[in-house]
Parts: structure tokens; sequence; C-alpha cells
């Protein structure tokens, strides 16, 4: 066992892990930030996605050694600072985006690593940026409404909710 | 997985000795060692990260080659090999954004993944793997399905393409994984045309040398009409048979030359 | 215009605020102070004897507690079936044991041998590779119909053969129908595949069992459809633990599609170890384990034949189904071929005349069990399949004949052949819709196009009627189930007036939250938000059946009205007592109570207020108090239905093929909360054009799942799918609900895999290819293949 230190939404953190502790169970288990899922054991799925100094990166796909010193932001970073939904969690909620919610954390985490590179995507642009998230429920489609709209896009043929 | 001891050297030496270690091995992004150790199908005793190492990581352009250090991931990859389109446009395919962004080009050619993206590139372009101790032809590298010319413990530090004068990467997506069902490779250069192969063949990535000679007399994809593959040697699996990856290999050949003329 | 609130507004949805910001509450999230992690050593074979095993190395290991095997579980009971059928000669199902570990034999890649205990997951995978079990091959059986040789290996060798049963239905209709055929002016026929699918819901299962010594309680933390279910099935049959000593949660659940339907053996053994070992026992799935260990859905191997007269209409159907059960009997298992699939087999037509045969088969395999839709896609696929190959055999419209044969709106209510009587439908109205909204006439333009750019297009039609909300109680008990199929719910009103409603539906993404909440809003005429749905404990909610086969809103929001409408019944007497008027009198709009025809009124805060400090009350005709209790026994099913509309292009070098276009028009009557049911649709149909295009779980002759990753389970990707047309505004309300609701679950997951595969045919024989049928997934090789044999 080693402690490895991170900085973590902005807080520096520190806890116990061996060699083989994966970020994502430094996360969940070593700091019980519980709003990282893991969905797979083959780096497919995405729920794990957070992000390592700006990167977007399956969390369940490197040791925390490896982000040892990083600037880690994970879902539980992502609102606004008086605790309101950040944008794209609200484009998320408006344009009913998630069902089930645990592939959530990573689409978020996802689609905010998108619309740093490209802030006004295309419909394809975010449907293949999206190929390493994996969700069962929605079908994508109201997630790629959500980040055109978290994007300050128009978006066609949507319900969105009052 | 089984524990291990991690450690992250900071130069190309400190690397070397790590893994000089018995049952050590070079941890590059680990976008596949990671997934095979959760799996216990490999349990080194000590990893060595080499993502830490200065130096190794980054492209740079010199006189008509392309040199990609060997930590540098798929996205930088992506981003910065400008000079070499097709190379570029492989990369930015590869996996998904979050791999790309871990996944390195030394950590894939290590591995040697039958269907891997970057196998087809540096056969195809005839590239130099540099590791720590040599220089070694792409032609010599890829010795079958994940085995390579590199020895226990040898790192791959850079690796050095010739820029062609044309190029194009066809992937046709096994629909799962997102890796190559089958993926072709075609470049061409001054002194001919090298077509590589991934995905296809139970023997790794291998080079198609009819297309090859008549791409060399004529690069256009009516030179392929008359060619064919054989399916003997193919992969069959649950997503294609031999018989169907054989076809895909003179489908995507023909829409490479397409693509790069 | 468009409602902001309750019944037919849009809300937004409460629960996403606590999943969006990482705040959910799923079972792996849940951690209990002196834990213990377990990890479950499964089968690397398909068949085969245990010989020995030795668990004596790994005991000794540092962190490990205990390893259990079967031997620790002689007292317990198996794993229960809740469904038994009875074959066509009156016998009962042939019903294997189900061992929560394996006894003397394992019969599946995955089944469970023994357990590691220990302080840490990793101290108790390490210490699995220390237990030495020896295991004699034998010989698996894998396909169905070779199962069903003389001689064939038996998966269980207390049974008579590997044929779980044989099903006929209607068995006094069977010589009519033969005597239809012989009649026909022509006959269509197909074989066809329902492939074998694995649910994969996005979070893994997880159970979690705790005990606590001083009052002998027991509680499981599960991820769940139905708690109320699983604590029945365990208590009961498997663990003898009486209901008021044991409590199940299923908190936040990351999705189901009828995999989390079931009770499991890691369930059972969680609670049953926290007792041995007086620690709390955790179980968190790994992907891989969900393959092998998830029931698995579908597996259909059928040949259907579609009589017809000179004038196209239909006069009958025959089928033969082989449906796989796998190694042992999941909890609705025997259900989904038969009850829920040959009562469909009408589908949206008049045909007078069917037989369905059935013969479910054990194999070397993962049970299967019901998936999204269970068993009505696959009656659906084989006849909306059959009537396309008709539709191109006679030369006709294919959406024309489906039209001419169509039960029309005067003729409801419907009684089928096949034992169902269709309360309210209007088939014309989705097909007309879905051909308006996908442009079904400017096709040809569209092909044109294609062509120029060297693709063939093609569009497909299938129509669908699903039945949900499967009841009543006692025509299924009559069927063979072993449960009720009503729901309850409790109202409880504060006394400040706000609600908390407690459902025994399930929500695992549907959003009953937000929902549910917005019925009983409307009923009283409060803001949303001073009403809570609470689901997913024992403990809390009254004895429900959960959340499946579409049945929430028409069975468990059934219920919720109820108990609402007892509440306002007695609020309404105690309004009428504080205004001094007759009760006939009393109105309630907008959370308040008047007197009709005066201006007299009072808030719904005032009279919940006065039904716990019931000063000035009534007590001598009720009770102080306002909480309600009522439990809901549909009369019917609900029959949703719809028609979606298809278009591919395929490339005809790759086979490749492209959903360049999807419609969907269903009637699911009265709608509560569009976004909500919009958002339903679009994730059945990604997950039939999943099962169409992609997805496929395929094992080899030795029982070894091929596809038993995400690397080899294709998954539909965001890039894998088109922009999802989906109209809803059909509605024939279901007549016998008090809400007029059908339920849309699982719609777009049973009618989407014949309108894709239809279209690839169309496709093909457009561009003169002649291939009559191509099984799923319809893949780019299996497409290339069959337009060049």
């Amino acid at each position: 066992m080693a402690t490895i230190t991170m900085t973590v939404n902005g807080s520096e953190v520190s806890a116990e892990a061996e060699g083989r502790t994966l970020l994502s169970q430094y996360l969940r288990e070593g700091l019980g930030m519980t709003g990282t899922h893991v969905g797979c054991d083959t780096s497919q799925c995405g729920a794990c996605v957070v992000h390592v100094n700006g990167q977007a990166v399956k969390s369940c796909t490197m040791f925390a050694a490896e982000a040892a010193g990083a600037e880690v932001t994970t879902v539980e970073g992502m609102a606004n600072a008086d605790g309101s939904l950040g944008v794209i969690q609200q484009a998320f909620q408006d344009h009913h985006g998630l069902q089930c919610g645990f592939c959530t954390p990573g689409m978020v985490m996802s689609a905010a690593a998108l619309l740093k590179d490209n802030p006004k995507p295309t419909e394809a642009e975010i449907r293949d940026y999206l190929e390493g998230n994996i969700c069962r429920c929605t079908g994508y489609q109201n997630i790629v409404r959500a980040i055109m709209a978290a994007s300050g896009q128009e978006v066609p043929g949507a319900i969105a909710a009052e | 997985m089984h524990n291990f001891d991690f450690v992250s050297p900071s130069t190309v030496e400190e690397a070397a000795a790590a893994l000089q270690g018995d049952e050590a091995q070079a941890l590059g992004g680990g976008q596949t060692l990671i997934p095979t150790m959760k799996q216990r199908l490999a349990a080194p005793t000590t990893l060595v990260s080499l993502t830490g190492i200065a130096g190794m990581s980054g492209v740079s352009s010199d006189g008509g080659a392309l040199t990609i250090g060997g930590a540098t991931t798929h996205a930088t990859v992506a981003d910065q090999a400008g000079a070499y389109p097709a190379l570029a446009a492989l990369a930015g395919g590869i996996g998904d954004p979050a791999v790309r962004n871990r996944g390195t080009i030394g950590g894939s050619l290590a591995n040697n993944d039958p269907s891997a993206c970057y196998p087809s590139a540096v056969l195809g372009s005839g590239a130099t793997v540099v590791t720590n101790t040599r220089e070694i032809a792409a032609d010599d590298f890829f010795d079958g399905m994940f085995t390579t010319a590199l020895d226990e413990g040898e790192i791959i530090t850079a690796v050095r393409f010739p820029v062609p004068q044309a190029a194009s990467y066809q992937k046709f997506l096994q629909p799962a994984s997102r890796f190559a069902l089958t993926g072709v490779f075609v470049a061409q250069y001054a002194d001919g045309v090298r077509v590589a192969v991934t995905g296809a063949s139970e023997g790794g990535v291998f080079r198609w040398s009819e297309a090859e000679a008549a791409l060399s007399a004529d690069f256009s994809a009516g030179a392929l009409d008359g060619l064919s593959v054989s399916a003997d040697g193919m992969i069959g699996d649950l997503h294609g048979t031999p018989e169907y990856r054989a076809h895909l290999i003179k489908v995507l050949t023909k829409r490479a030359v397409s693509a790069a003329a | 215009m468009p409602k902001d609130s309750g019944i037919g507004a849009s809300s937004k949805r409460r629960e996403d605020v606590r999943f969006l910001t990482g705040n959910g509450n799923y079972t792996d999230d849940i951690n209990i102070n002196g834990q213990t992690y377990a990890h479950f050593i499964r089968s690397d074979v398909a068949h085969g004897t245990i010989n020995s095993i030795n668990t004596a190395a790994a005991e000794a290991m540092d962190g490990v507690i205990k390893v259990f095997t079967a031997a620790d579980f002689a007292a317990a009971g198996g794993i229960p079936c809740g469904w038994q059928i009875t074959d066509r000669d009156g016998n009962a199902m042939q019903e294997p044991k189900h061992p929560i570990l394996a006894e003397g034999k394992v019969r599946h890649v995955g089944d469970p041998i023994a357990v590691v205990v220990a302080e840490t997951l990793e101290a108790a995978r390490d210490a699995a590779e220390a237990v030495e079990i020896d295991i004699d091959e034998l010989p698996a059986v894998i396909d169905m119909k070779a199962a069903l040789d003389d001689g064939a290996t038996k998966v269980h060798d207390d049974l008579t053969s590997n044929l779980c049963f044989d099903w006929g239905f209607v068995e006094e209709n069977r010589e009519a129908v033969d005597a239809a055929f012989a009649e026909a002016a022509h006959v269509t026929s197909l074989d066809l595949v329902n492939n074998r699918l694995v649910a994969n819901p996005m979070e893994p299962r997880v159970a979690i069992g705790d005990y606590n010594r001083s009052d002998d309680e027991y509680t499981l933390y599960t991820t769940s459809q139905n708690p109320h279910v699983i604590r029945l099935l365990m208590g009961a049959f498997v663990l003898s633990i009486p209901e008021h000593k044991l409590r199940v949660v299923a908190p936040d659940v990351g999705g189901g599609f009828g995999s989390k339907i079931y009770h499991y053996a890691e369930e059972a053994f969680c609670t049953f170890a926290a007792k041995v070992l007086n620690r709390p026992v955790k179980w968190t799935s790994t992907r891989a384990e969900a393959f092998v260990s998830d029931a698995h859905g579908r597996d259909h191997v059928t040949k259907i034949e579609l009589a017809l007269d000179a004038d196209n209409k239909f006069t009958a159907i025959r089928t033969e189904t082989y449906a796989n059960m796998g190694a042992y009997l999941s909890t609705f298992a025997p259900a989904i071929p038969t009850w829920l699939h040959g009562t469909l087999m009408a589908g949206n037509y008049t045909t007078p005349l069917i037989y369905v045969n059935v013969k479910a088969v054990f194999t070397n395999t993962v049970p299967v069990d019901a998936y999204r839709g269970a068993g009505r896609p696959e009656a659906t696929f084989q006849l909306e399949r059959v009537i396309d190959k008709a539709a191109r055999e006679l030369g006709v419209d294919p959406a024309e004949l489906r039209r001419q044969n169509f039960i029309k709106p005067d003729q409801f209510p419907y009684a089928t052949p096949v034992a169902v009587e269709y309360d309210t439908g209007d088939y014309d109205a989705t097909l007309d819709k879905v051909l308006e909204l996908g442009d079904y006439n400017g096709f040809a333009a569209r092909a044109a196009e294609s062509a120029a750019n060297g693709k063939l297009r093609g569009i497909g039609l299938a129509n669908y009627i699903e039945a949900c909300g499967i009841a009543p109680s006692n025509l299924v008990g009559q069927l063979g189930a072993r449960a009720g199929l009503y729901e309850s719910a409790k109202v409880r009103v504060n006394a400040t007036g706000s609600i908390s409603v407690f459902t025994g539906s399930h929500s695992h993404g549907q959003g009953h939250e937000t929902t549910f909440a917005q019925v009983v809003a409307d009923m009283i005429g409060l803001p949303e938000d001073q009403i809570d749905i609470v689901h997913g404990d024992t403990s809390k909610v009254p004895m429900g059946m959960g959340t499946y086969g579409s049945r929430s809103l028409a069975v468990g929001g059934s219920a919720m009205v109820r108990a609402t409408e007892k509440i306002i019944n007695k609020a309404k007497k105690i309004a009428a007592h504080l205004m001094e008027a007759a009760e006939d009198d009393i109105e309630l709009k907008d959370g308040q109570f008047s007197v009709a025809g005066t201006d007299k009124s009072v808030a719904w805060g005032d009279v919940t207020l006065a039904a716990y400090v019931p000063h000035n009350y009534p007590l001598e005709d009720i009770e102080p108090g306002l909480e309600e209790t009522a439990f809901y026994d549909p009369a019917n099913f609900t029959y949703p239905s719809g028609s979606y509309l298809c278009e591919v292009e395929v490339d005809p070098d790759t086979g490749t093929v492209d959903v360049v276009a999807f419609t969907a028009a269903d009637d699911f009557g009265n709608v509560i909360n569009p976004m909500i049911v919009e958002g339903q649709v679009q994730g059945g149909l990604a997950q039939g054009i999943g099962q169409a295009l992609r997805e496929s779980a395929v094992y080899d002759d030795n029982g070894q799942l091929l596809s038993g990753s995400f690397m080899d389970y294709a998954m539909p990707r965001a890039d894998d799918l088109p922009n999802l047309v989906v109209d809803h505004s059909s509605c024939t309300p279901c007549t016998h609900n008090p809400l007029g609701v059908k339920g849309c679950g699982e719609a777009g997951a049973i009618g989407s895999p014949p309108a894709v595969v239809n279209a690839v045919l169309d496709a093909l024989n457009r561009a003169g290819h002649k291939v009559d049928h191509i099984d799923m997934p319809v893949s780019p090789a299996r497409v290339w293949a069959a337009m060049n044999s």
C-alpha cells in the first residue's frame, strides 16, 4: 500500500492504494466518491469516464498511481458553485438525456470533453465522439439533443421538458 | 488482478533496468494491458510505466520522415501528425476519444494485436521501429499474432515513418470491439506502393504483394480488378468468415486507393 | 396547448438531479460497516461432473474468511421457478432443481461452484485461484434440436429427457388449422431464428446481505426490478426466512430490461452467508460474470406458415417453435415462449385459426428468460416476417396486405383465436400515420438517390400488438403463474398536506418518481413537488409485484389512482364537516374544496391538518388520519399497438446495413408524460435495431460463450443509430383501467426487428437478389453471403 495524492474537483485528496488499484476504485472506494461508475471490464462502456489533467480518460483503465499528482475532475465536480446543475447537466435534464442514470456520469464527462475541444459540434460529430460511451436506455437520441442544447445550438424535433 | 509494484522511471535507461527484473512488464497507455490483467491473463510482478519518460512523447517532422515517440498517445498523433494525414486519420480512429487519450503507439505495436490499426500503418509505410537498443525495419518487426521481434525488456522509443506521396487507411469496424474486422493501409512512395492488411489474417498484419505490384504499375482502383485474396489463413469468427474477410481486403484496398489518389 | 404540469405534461424528471450530480444511490454505492466481499468461482466448462473441491489452501490465505460450496447449502431449497406450464398431454413441465451452488454437476459456463468470502475483493479473487476443483467434462448439449434426439446427453440426469414441455395452443384448434391449410389458395412458410440476446443493463448486478443478530432480521440490498418478489421467492422457497424477518431493498437500479426480475443465486448466497459469518457480505458482478450469469433472452427457432385465401385474406397460422430454457428454469422462463408468445400470434389481424406449438428445451447454456418484450417480440417477428414474404410472393404491397387483414376499429372488443380479447385499437390510424410521417409514397425518389451513390435502399414495415400489464391474477393462476399480478399503492397524506406515495412498482430508469407524482398532483390539484414517490423497499411499501411487462402505470398507476380516490373521498367528508355542507356537494379543484353553488371553500392543507388534529372532526363517522392503501388487479391485459417503418441503405460491396430512417407510430392510449414516453420508445427501438443488426449471444459447440464481453457482443452505439421519429398521437384509451393507459416500455423492442429485416430484404430484392430471409443479426457478413449465394 502507498498513499496516493491527487487533486479531485479542486481539492487535494489522499488515499491508500495498491499498485493494482484502478483510478475508478481509488475514487469510489478510497474517496467514497461513487458518482463515477464501472459498467464493464474491457474499457468499452465509458461509465467511468473522468478527466485527468483536462483529458477524458476511462478511469477503470488507468491505475491510481498513474494519476498521482494530477488534476482529476469527476461528475461530482460538474455542478455550478452554488450547487445548481451545470450547463451540460441541466441540458441532460431538460432533454431527457438519461433514464436509469448509470451511464450518465461518463456521458456528462465525455460531453464536457467534446465541448471543450469543439464548442459547436454537429450531430454527427457528437455521435462519433460518444463511440466509447454505451447507453442501454435512451437510444442516444436525447443525449445527442442534450449536448446540442448545452452547446447553445438549436435542437431539432425535440420535446423539451417544461 | 494480481498485485504488482508500480514504477515510474524518468529515463529510458531506468526503464530498461527496471524491465530486467523477473516478470517485469512495460506499461504504455494500458488500454489493452489493463483489461488483460483484469482477466488475470497477464500477471506482471512489476509494471514499468513509460509515459513519464521525457523525450518519448511527441511528433517531429524531418526531411520527409515523421518521427513519433513511443509513448505518444493516439490523440496526439491524430492532432500533430498533419505531415502524414493518413497516419493522423488512422490514429484518430483508434478506439474512442478516452482510449486515444491514453493508448500509445509503442504499446500498440509491442502488443501487435492482429486487429489493431497501427501495425498496418507501420508495415504499409515501411517504417522503422526504434528501440532502446536498435532499429528494426517494419518488415522484420511483426512476427504473427501478438508476437514481435522485440526482445524481453526492449522498449520502443520511437517510430520513424517515411512520408508517402499518397496514402489512405480504410478500416471496416468489428461492430462490438470497434477494432478492425479488416483494415487496409495503402501508401504510395516514389519507389513503389505498399499495401498492409490488418484484422484479417491468422498470421497478423501482412503485405498484399500482388496488389502492391499492380498498384506500383498503375495506382488506380481498377488496377486491382483482376486480383483476389485467398481465404486460406484468414480469420473466421462470429463477425465474419474467412471468405468475407478476404473479400473485404480487396474492397478496402480499392477504397484506399481511390481515397489516396 | 401542452400542459405545464400534471397528466399530459412533459415534466422534468426529478430523479435526474441526483443522477447528474453523482448522488445516485445504486447498490454498489452502498457499503456497510464490517462488510466482506464474495467472489464466485464459476464453471469454465459447459457440462461436467464435479469430482472434488478442495478449499483448504484458499481458506488458509490472508484475509480469507470462508469458502462456501454446495455442502453449506444442504438445508436450503433450490431457486424456484414462478410459472408452471402444462404440456399437450396435460402433464406438468419437467422442473429440475436449480441449486444455489452446483451440486455434483455443472451445467453451463458460469454455473457457480464455490464462493470465497474475504476481507477484500482482491483477497477473495486471489484465494479463488487456490481453490482446487476437479471436474470431468461431459459432452455439452447446445443445439436445441439435437438435444431432443434419442440418446442425447441429458442436462439433468433425473429428468426423462431435455424436453421441458411440449405445449400446444390452442390444442383444440389443431385439426381445424390443418384443414384450413389444406384448403388455402396460398401458403407462405418461413424458417427463422430469434437470436439469443443479453439484456446488458449498464449497471451489473449487485447483492449485499446483512444480518442483525439482535432481532434475527435479514436485509438484502439488490439490483432488482421487484424486491417483494425476491423476498417471497427467496424467503419462502430458498432460505426459509419468514417475510417479516426479511427486508429486501432495491435502491437506484441502473436498468433492468427484464434481466433483474429474477431471483438469482447470488442474492440467496449473500443473505445466507451474512448470517453464517455474522457480517455483511457484498457481491458485485463484473461484466464478464454478467454475460454468463444474468438470464439471457429470446433464443427461439421457429417454422411459421401462413395460409391465405384467393382474396389474400389470412385464413390460418401454424407455428412450431423450439425455445431454449438454458440449463435451469429461471423465474418466469416457461411463461415467455408460451403465454407471452402464443397469445400474441394473432397480431393486428383477423386470422381466424391459429395453432402454436412450442417445445421448450434444456441445454448447457445460461438460463433464458424475459428480455424487453419477452415472447411478444418473438411472435411479432415471425408474423411480420411471414406477411412480408407472402406479399412478395403474391406481388402485393406489404402495407396493403396488412391493412386488408387488420382488425377494424368497429370490431373491438375483439376476441382472437388465441384466447385474448383486445379492448381497443385503431391499426389503420397508426399505419396511416407511419406511412405519412415516413413518406412511404416518396420512397422511389430516395431509392434513386441512394442508387446514384452506389447504395441499395429498402423500406420495411411492421405492425405490432403488445399485451401489457399481464392480468388478472385469477386467470394467470389458471395459466400456471405461481404469483398474483396485481399492484399495490399506499398514499400517505401528511398533516401539512404533502403526500408520500408508496408504490409496489419499481423504477429503474422509467421515471416513476416524476410520472406517478404527476398523476396524484393532477387528481388533487397540488404542485407536483408536494408529492413524493417511494419505492423499492419492502419495509416501506405494501406487497407489490414490481416492474416488468410495461405494467407500471397500467397496474401500479391504477392502484395509486384507487388509493388517491379513497383519500379524496375521505377528505371530502372532512371538508363537508368543516364547511357544514353535504358531502355530495363538495368539489375538489386546484387543491381547494368548495361547496357547489356557494363561495364557501377550504384549502387542502386545512382538511389534511384537521385529519391529524381532529378537534373539529366527524369522529363519529370516520377515523382521524389520511392514509389509504389500494391493491389493483386488472380485468384484462392492455393492448398497445403501432406501426413502424424502417429505411435502410445496403452497401453492395460489403453488405453493411445503415438504418437511414426509422419512424414509429404508436397507440399507447392516454399518455402521462410525453417526453418520457418518447424516451422509452427511443430506447426500445435502439434495442430492437440492435437485435436486428448487431447483437447476438453465440455459443460454440462446446458451450463456450463466444460473445462474452462488449468486445464481441455488439451493443448499439450512438453512431449506429439514426434520428428516430416517434409519434404517439394515435390514442384509443384502455377501457378497463382508470387512467386509460396501455404501457410503452417494450413497444420499440417488439416492433422494430421485423421492420429492419423487412427493409434489408426489400433492398436486396429490389436489386434483383432473390433472398427470402436472413437471420438476425443481419450482419454485413450475412448480407454479403446472401447476395453472393
